[in-house]
């Protein structure tokens, strides 16, 4: 298996929960559009089961998800669903408003990476592709 | 003429000594794209248009003000979002409030509500971590617990199709308390920018939510004549990435759609007009946003005149709620917050709003705590007593700087309106994505400029500083036991009321949806009498009017 990431990366970006604050989540996915990433974006108030549904159809490496408004306390239960559906590969990133007491939580759940206000386009580039690149060699053998 | 004369060679001497001190290549722009100068002074002969361009304050073209006195009379209303949790935690939270000093008072429902479902179907880790679930009567009720809402106005941040609006309506009836007594806003009425920019408060269709917003408005301006059924919102569409430009001229071609469907039902644009209010974002680009606001003035005042001939001076009135802008503020150096919020505020009262919510310095953290809500009200306080910044009337007019500026955001904005003209109106301009696009690419551009340093974010880009999270505010939650307990309530009000009663009610709401002719408004106030919850009406509506799909342009 190759280190080196040969197709590009796949990325569901969406909002789990109640709130519709978007800007956050359409600049992301313009950024890793722009970096040559294949960007899959949804409208908001995405149940679980149906971004599950879709990362396994799209079969994409990371999930990004943007939260302004508590929707973060969901992901949790986003991870354990993942993992239920054989997609403990896919790697989960955070990006929005999320406190500091709830950071731990989120990485103690799996999360890969929270970003928060003030994070910069390359670093939040970098890490993305970075976890795609681990995804993919730690996706399961056929 | 003299005058200018005097100032030629001065002036050619200064520009000499400028561009050998800092030289030609120094160009600066604001938000809205707009070229600022190093420095104005009377190039025009200023005196022949001041009664054409400004004039007195209360009077045409209101650049100065709305009213004759503006600040001096009657500051504006203090009007802090507050809502956490439980009715009874809101309740609270709200008399506190009111005792520390703001003058009116505004709700904010939990995310459920804004999404139209009721607590009992909401995760329960999400339930009433944003604002109060407001599902039934009693939870209006139990919110508005001794506060005189026949003598305090009432901001309701209550998208269409206004559950919370009927809620309170029916608590004065139960109080005794006639309708005409009661006074404030719909805030959230707007459902264009919910379309385009706010998706959380958008639910039903474009057509439905516009069906709903008309019979609203026409029920209101007979039965509740003091309430504001509209307040046309810039303040998404500036927050999802407008400039300041466009977000004013989005506004007003938005009161443009509204005031023409108005005039399709027969109303009478000067009667209607006096009830429009707006709602804007106010961002820290200081004299980018006075000028913004004086030129959105200017423009509405002849705007009404030419194309709806109105002749009512009342009519003609700019009247708006300002929103320190939460975009601008920082999660490093949190308490830096505080000076931001002031400078916007102070941008506000400026531009001579007549009500203010001023943001918490922690909101880019969590949701506002008490205390940070406590130094946002102190601030405006601060502004008005020890500033003095309510003195004098329109205090910055005959500025060089700003009289210029202002020209210069009116004809931006001017082009912005001119575009959605073209377009066929803003209905037709949020079908079809142009606006999202515009609003889009407005906001990429900006980040740019934040990651290129063009733009300084002090703590974020530059003035970096090492910071451990202990220096930031513990966030409260509501305990999940409350949360519970709330959800326990609702199942016995629900198990409650009459079922005959009931399916009557939304029986009656059906049916007035599918007709032409009845009005939807009245047909939810009786559900709600007859025990229907906010989600059930909405269901309903959903169910015969579309549900509110965003159209995403990413």
């Amino acid at each position: 298996m190759s280190e080196v990431l040969t197709t590009p990366a796949r990325v569901l970006v969406t909002k789990i929960g109640l709130d519709g604050h978007d800007r956050g989540s359409r600049i992301i996915a313009a950024y890793l559009r722009d970096a040559g990433m294949e960007v899959i974006y949804t409208s908001p108030w995405q149940k679980i089961e149906a971004v599950v549904t879709l990362a396994m159809q799209e079969d994409v490496d990371v999930i990004g998800i943007s939260s302004l408004a508590t929707d973060h306390l969901l992901v949790p239960k986003l991870m354990a669903a993942l993992a239920e559906a054989d997609l403990g590969h896919v790697r989960v990133v955070v990006g929005g408003i999320v406190p500091d007491e709830d950071e731990g939580d989120l990485l103690a759940a799996g999360v890969s990476e929270v970003f928060h206000p003030g994070a910069v386009r390359d670093d939040i580039v970098s890490s993305v592709e970075k976890f795609a690149a681990e995804a993919t060699n730690a996706r399961p053998q056929d | 003429m003299n005058k200018i004369d005097k100032t030629g060679s001065a002036a050619a001497d200064w520009q000499q000594n400028y561009d050998k001190m800092i030289g030609q290549d120094r160009v600066i722009k604001n938000r809205s794209g707009i070229e600022v100068e190093p420095l104005y002074w009377p190039q025009d002969d200023a005196s022949g248009t001041y009664a054409e361009k400004l004039g007195f304050p209360g009077a045409d073209p209101m650049t100065r003000g709305i009213y004759p006195t503006m600040h001096r009379g009657r500051t504006w209303s203090q009007r802090q979002l507050i809502g956490l949790g439980r009715p009874a935690d809101f309740n609270e939270r709200i008399k506190s409030i009111l005792k520390s000093g703001a003058s009116a008072l505004s709700i904010i429902p939990c995310n459920s509500v804004y999404r139209g479902i009721d607590c009992d179907e909401v995760e329960p880790e999400i339930l009433g971590t944003c604002g109060t679930i407001l599902n039934t009567v009693e939870d209006m009720d139990i919110s508005l617990k001794d506060i005189p809402i026949d003598e305090i106005s009432v901001g309701l941040n209550d998208p269409n199709p206004f559950l919370m609006l009927v809620q309170m309506l029916i608590v004065a009836e139960n109080r005794g308390i006639p309708w005409t007594k009661i006074t404030g806003t719909s805030n959230q009425s707007d459902y264009i920018s919910h379309f385009v920019a706010n998706h959380m408060f958008y639910r039903l269709s474009l057509p439905g939510a516009r069906r709903v917003q008309m019979d609203t408005i026409t029920y209101l301006a007979e039965h509740v004549p003091n309430w504001n059924a509209l307040s046309i919102v810039g303040q998404h569409m500036q927050q999802a990435g407008a400039t300041p430009a466009q977000a004013m001229g989005l506004t007003l071609s938005t009161a443009i759609q509204y005031a023409h469907d108005c005039q399709d039902r027969g109303m009478d644009p000067n009667k209607f007009l006096e009830r429009f209010t707006f709602f804007f974002d106010i961002s820290i680009s200081f004299f980018e946003e006075v000028a913004k606001f004086r030129a959105g003035r200017r423009i509405w005042n002849t705007l009404v005149t030419e194309r709806f001939g109105v002749t009512n001076p009342r009519a003609k009135r700019f009247k708006f709620h300002g929103q320190t802008s939460g975009l601008d503020l920082t999660r490093q150096q949190p308490l830096n917050n505080i000076a931001r919020v002031t400078a916007q505020a102070m941008a506000g009262i400026f531009g001579g709003l007549q009500s203010m919510h001023t943001d918490g310095f922690d909101e880019v953290l969590s949701t506002p705590s008490e205390d940070s809500a406590k130094i946002a009200i102190s601030t405006q306080n601060i502004l008005k007593h020890e500033a003095h910044l309510c003195d004098v009337v329109d205090p910055l007019g005959g500025s060089y700087y700003v009289e210029s500026l202002t020209d210069a955001m009116e004809e931006e904005i001017l082009k912005v309106i001119g575009q959605i003209d073209d377009q066929g109106g803003m209905y037709k301009a949020v079908e079809s994505g142009f606006v999202q696009e515009m609003i889009g690419a407005s906001a990429l551009e900006y980040q740019d400029q934040i990651d290129n340093g063009e733009q300084i974010i002090v703590g974020v880009n530059a003035y970096q500083e090492e910071e451990d999270a202990s220096s930031r505010p513990v966030l409260k939650r509501p305990p999940q036991s409350h949360m519970q307990a709330q959800v326990e309530r609702l199942k016995e009000v629900k198990a409650a009321r009459d079922p005959a009663v009931l399916a009557k009610g939304l029986q009656d709401l059906r049916e007035a949806a599918q007709s032409k002719d009845l009005n939807v408004f009245e047909a939810e106030l009786n559900a709600v009498r007859a025990g229907a919850t906010q989600g059930e009406v909405i269901a309903v509506l959903r169910e015969v009017l579309g549900f509110g799909q965003p159209l995403v342009v990413a």
